[in-house]
Formats: C-alpha cells, sequence, structure tokens
C-alpha cells in the first residue's frame, strides 16, 4: 500500500515537471520580450515613420497596415461567420450537408497559413487582378479566420437556453424573430469574443500576407483598398532576418508591440468570456 | 399585405443564411480549385512520380530540376522532431490540468496554455533566432544553430496548446463512474488515471496528437526563420533542413509567374493542403469515435 501512495506521488511529480516545462518557457517569454521591448517604446517609436533602411525612427506605417487588414478582415468575416452560426446553430438539420459543411469548418481551421497566402495570390491577386493590395489580405485573413468565428459564435448561440426559443416560438414569433430578438441579444458577448479573438488572430499572422499585401518597405502611408501596405508581423520577420545592423532593442519593440496588441485580445475576449459564463 | 412582405423579407434573410452557412465548403472547394489554376502546370514539366520523388531541387537552375523529396524528408523530420517532444509533455501537462492540479491553479495554467496559443509565429521565430540558434551552436558544438533540431524545438512548443487542450477534452469527457467504480474497487488516483481514465480518453488523445502533427507541417514562419533552409537530404536532426512551408514563403517573391518554379511552388502547396485535409478527416473520425463511447 505504501508502495502505491509512492508510485501516486512520484507519478504526479512527473505530470507537475512536464507541465512546468511547458509553462514556464512561455512565462520567461512574456517577461523577456516586456524587459527587452520596453526601452525601445515611445511616442515618436510608435508614431513616426522609419529612417535610416529602417535602422532608425518608427514602426507607424506597420501599425496602420495592420489596423487596415484587421478591420477590412473583421468587416468581411465576422457577418458571414455569425450568419453561418446561426445558420449552423438554429436552422440545419443533422443531414449530410450539415456534416460536410462541420468537416469543411474542420478543414479551413487546419489549412496551413502559408497555402492560404498561395490561395490569396491565386485568386484575389491575379484571378479577379486586385494585385498586391490590402483587400487582397484582407479577404485571404478573414477566410483564414472564419472558423474561429463560426465556432465560437456556434457555442454561444447553443448556450442560449431552450426555453428562450419555445417560449418566443408559442407566442406566435417567427423562426427569424425568435433568432433575432430572444437568441441573438443573449449570444452577442460571445459573439464578440469571437471577433476580438480573431482580431488577435489575423494581426499576428505573417504567411497569409506575404504575397497578397505586405510590403517590404514603403515611404507613404496606404490611402486606398488597392494599395500595398506594411504589416507588424512582416516588418519584425524584415527587421530580424533581412536587415543587419538594427539595434536588439528596435527588434524587441516590434516584437513587444506586436505581441501586446495580440494578448490584449486574447485577455480582453477571455475576460468577456468568463463574465457571462458566470451571468448564466 | 404588410404580413406577406415581413414573410418575403424572413424567405430572403433565411436564403442569407443558408448561403453563409455553405460558405466554408465553397470555399474549401475554392482553395482547391485555385491551387490546382496555378499548380497542375507543372505536371507538364515533370511527371508525378518524378515531382514527389526526385532527389534534387534547384528550381533556378535550367532546365529546372524540380524534386520535392528533401523538402517531403525536411517536413517530416522537423515534424518527427516536434512530435516526440510535445506529445508525451502535452498529454502529461493535459493529465495534470485535468485530473490533478487544484482548481485555482487549473485556471492559471490554462491560461498560460491560451497566450501559448496565441503567441505569433513570426515572434517565436524571432526568439528562436536571437537566443536558441546562438545557444544550440554553442551548446552543441555546431558549426550552424539553423538546423532541424533548432525547428524542432519551436514547433514543439507551437503544437503544445493543440495537443493539450484537445487531450484535456477527452480526459474530462471520460464518464464520472469509470473513475468512481475504480476508486470504489480500492485503486488509487494514479492507477485510475493510468488504467481507467487513459483507455476512455484513446481516442481523444490519438487525435490530439494528430491535429498536433497538422499544426505542425503547416507552420511556417517560425520553422524558415531557425531550420537554416538548405534543400539537401538531411542526414541527421542537426543539420539544416528546408520544409515543404518554407520553401513556399522563402521562393514564391521570387518565382517569376508562369515558369515551372512558380507553378512547382503552387504543387506543393497542393501537397500541403491533401496532407492536413487527410490529417483533419482522420481526426475528426477519431474525435467522434470518443464521443459515441
Amino acid at each position: 500500500m505504501r508502495n502505491e501512495s509512492l508510485k501516486q506521488r512520484l507519478g504526479f511529480g512527473v505530470l507537475l515537471l512536464a507541465t512546468l516545462i511547458v509553462v514556464v518557457p512561455v512565462l520567461s517569454i512574456l517577461v523577456l520580450i516586456l524587459l527587452k521591448g520596453w526601452g525601445a517604446l515611445s511616442w515618436k517609436f510608435l508614431l513616426t515613420m522609419p529612417r535610416d533602411g529602417m535602422r532608425a525612427g518608427g514602426i507607424f506605417p506597420a501599425i496602420v497596415g495592420t489596423t487596415y487588414l484587421v478591420f477590412v478582415s473583421i468587416a468581411f468575416a465576422l457577418p458571414i461567420g455569425v450568419m453561418a452560426a446561426v445558420y449552423l446553430s438554429e436552422y440545419a438539420r443533422d443531414n449530410w450537408l450539415t456534416r460536410t459543411i462541420n468537416l469543411a469548418i474542420i478543414n479551413l481551421a487546419g489549412v496551413s497559413s502559408v497555402v492560404y497566402g498561395l490561395f490569396g495570390l491565386s485568386l484575389f491577386v491575379i484571378f479577379l487582378n486586385f494585385g498586391v493590395s490590402i483587400i487582397a489580405g484582407a479577404l485571404t485573413l478573414g477566410i483564414m479566420t472564419l472558423p474561429v468565428i463560426i465556432t465560437t459564435t456556434r457555442e454561444a448561440l447553443r448556450a442560449v437556453p431552450h426555453a428562450y426559443r419555445e417560449v418566443s416560438l408559442s407566442l406566435g414569433a417567427s423562426r427569424w424573430q425568435t433568432v433575432r430578438h430572444a437568441v441573438l441579444p443573449r449570444a452577442l458577448p460571445g459573439i464578440l469574443t469571437g471577433a476580438i479573438l480573431s482580431i488577435g488572430r489575423v494581426a499576428g499572422e505573417t504567411a497569409p500576407i506575404l504575397f497578397t499585401v505586405a510590403a517590404f518597405y514603403l515611404p507613404k502611408l496606404p490611402t486606398s483598398l488597392s494599395d500595398q501596405a506594411m504589416a507588424l508581423p512582416y516588418h519584425l520577420y524584415v527587421i530580424t532576418t533581412q536587415i543587419p545592423g538594427i539595434p536588439e532593442s528596435y527588434r524587441y519593440g516590434t516584437a513587444l508591440v506586436l505581441i501586446g496588441l495580440v494578448l490584449v485580445m486574447n485577455i480582453t475576449a477571455g475576460v468577456l468570456r468568463a463574465r457571462y459564463r458566470k451571468k448564466r | 399585405m404588410k404580413r406577406s412582405l415581413r414573410r418575403a423579407k424572413e424567405f430572403a434573410l433565411e436564403r442569407l443564411l443558408f448561403l453563409s452557412g455553405t460558405a466554408s465548403v465553397v470555399f474549401v472547394v475554392l482553395i482547391f480549385v485555385f491551387l490546382l489554376r496555378e499548380g497542375a502546370a507543372v505536371f507538364g514539366h515533370v511527371s508525378l512520380g518524378h515531382f514527389l520523388g526526385a532527389k534534387f531541387w534547384y528550381p533556378i537552375s535550367s532546365p529546372a530540376k524540380l524534386g520535392i523529396l528533401p523538402l517531403i524528408l525536411g517536413s517530416l523530420l522537423v515534424t518527427a522532431g516536434a512530435l516526440a517532444i510535445a506529445v508525451p509533455l502535452g498529454i502529461a501537462a493535459a493529465f495534470y490540468i485535468a485530473e490533478v492540479a487544484p482548481k485555482r491553479l487549473r485556471t492559471v495554467l490554462k491560461s498560460c496554455v491560451e497566450i501559448l496559443s496565441a503567441i505569433p509565429s513570426v515572434v517565436l521565430g524571432f526568439l528562436g533566432i536571437t537566443l536558441l540558434v546562438p545557444f544550440l551552436k554553442n551548446f552543441l558544438g555546431l558549426p550552424t544553430g539553423l538546423t532541424a533540431f533548432s525547428g524542432s524545438l519551436m514547433l514543439a512548443f507551437m503544437a503544445m496548446p493543440t495537443i493539450i487542450t484537445i487531450s484535456e477534452d477527452a480526459i474530462n469527457a471520460v464518464p464520472r463512474e469509470y473513475k468512481e467504480g475504480a476508486v470504489a474497487l480500492g485503486a488509487t488516483h494514479w492507477q485510475t488515471l493510468v488504467r481507467v481514465v487513459i483507455h476512455g480518453a484513446f481516442p481523444g488523445i490519438i487525435a490530439a496528437a494528430m491535429l498536433g502533427i497538422g499544426r505542425v507541417i503547416g507552420e511556417t514562419m517560425a520553422v524558415m526563420m531557425v531550420t537554416g533552409n538548405a534543400a539537401v537530404i538531411p542526414r541527421t536532426i542537426f543539420e539544416p533542413v528546408r520544409t515543404l512551408t518554407a520553401t513556399i514563403a522563402a521562393e514564391m517573391g521570387e518565382a517569376a509567374q508562369g515558369t515551372p518554379h512558380y507553378h512547382a511552388l503552387f504543387a506543393v502547396g497542393i501537397v500541403l493542403f491533401l496532407i492536413s485535409f487527410a490529417i483533419n478527416l482522420t481526426a475528426d473520425l477519431f474525435l467522434n469515435r470518443g464521443k459515441k463511447r
């Protein structure tokens, strides 16, 4: 018997060790980037153009480009994603079509990010003749983030108790009125969570924008959706691998801005989700 | 009159919902069609067997040599290394989080895993190239730290969130009666875990490992930044390699549209698409089998 309890303590110790090996590097990465990048941060760094072949100055155009990409891709993907989730949760029956749709969602989520880049190049840049542009990159990113929006929205819709629908229907409301007035308002925080999560995802992706929008360096800010743009993740890639002699703090500063942006989105989404789960 | 107007509006809206619902299917088909549109032409230059099996990838020599075997082996090597690290660690961590950790700690650990999954791959690549690569070069006494092993280490961490969350779901889905039965028969908590829970969660854990593979094979930026990008058949894991994904990302910028090189890169994309398709389909089968029981 003592033997067994010793075994248990040993076993749990191994499990704990494995968990620490996963978790400790994550926390050290965050602390390291914060410490090393903090010194580079200033209003000048955030709000001016790069100078001296991007070895000095700021990262303003990359921030602007990423903002463009985030807004356009969410504006495209959010309506489609939410409507798709409403269809799947409120209308779809359990038949082959629904199963096909579910498989398609899983596959969209699994496609490699660089394959999305090829797809965007082939469809938007070449076939639809958008050229290398914000609109081509944003649509590519939008399609990539669709599975995130659909699955979180669907989860939020399913969490709305069935009674709401039954009461609404029994009062003579049509199916759509029920969805619109009884179900959607209660799923709103969950839908918002999905939207915010996908903002974080879109802001951090590099491979899908490589051939569809990203520019190495642009002296001017983009003025329309058919312009090329710089973007934060691609900028970090460029100053890390393509340009020698950049001060290290400058790289860490860029990484800090990028990771800060992504994490703020994720934490906001997490808080929101925890809140509405508690309410129920 | 007003009523029929409303009904017409609702009919239109519901059609729109249906169309959006099927959008995912449309996009999957579009991805495949538009990869084929640019990629199929490569088979006018090389046969399928040559493309997949030839040992040389010299896309800009003339005539271009377009064999992706070194790239496939590069991807496989990096993936195998990453899995050897990530699968045991990930499953162990999933057991700790789901079964052993106190409730408070569990929340903290789960947030850490979520943060890990949110870190953009280019940031990990940046840290890899500035910290990990020089460290490995000195520590292991290698001519370069840009090796398949560096890639495996980075990718192991990127696959961890997938493996942990899906295994954890599978562990939590094991019916409580199983555990209670084992404990009632006098088994310790540890014995219950290794003799009962692990069997119930097995299909889910397999699916977790498979989706981990999918995540690793498709990863691009971090891998491109730390593996050294030498398109030769690797002998050991401590040599530079070039993966399928990194090849596309690194070469598409310089491949002129319409050249065999350009078509070949799209064909590599088709290969990647088919791999992820197969992996996701099989993982889904395992997940559904886990649910039915």
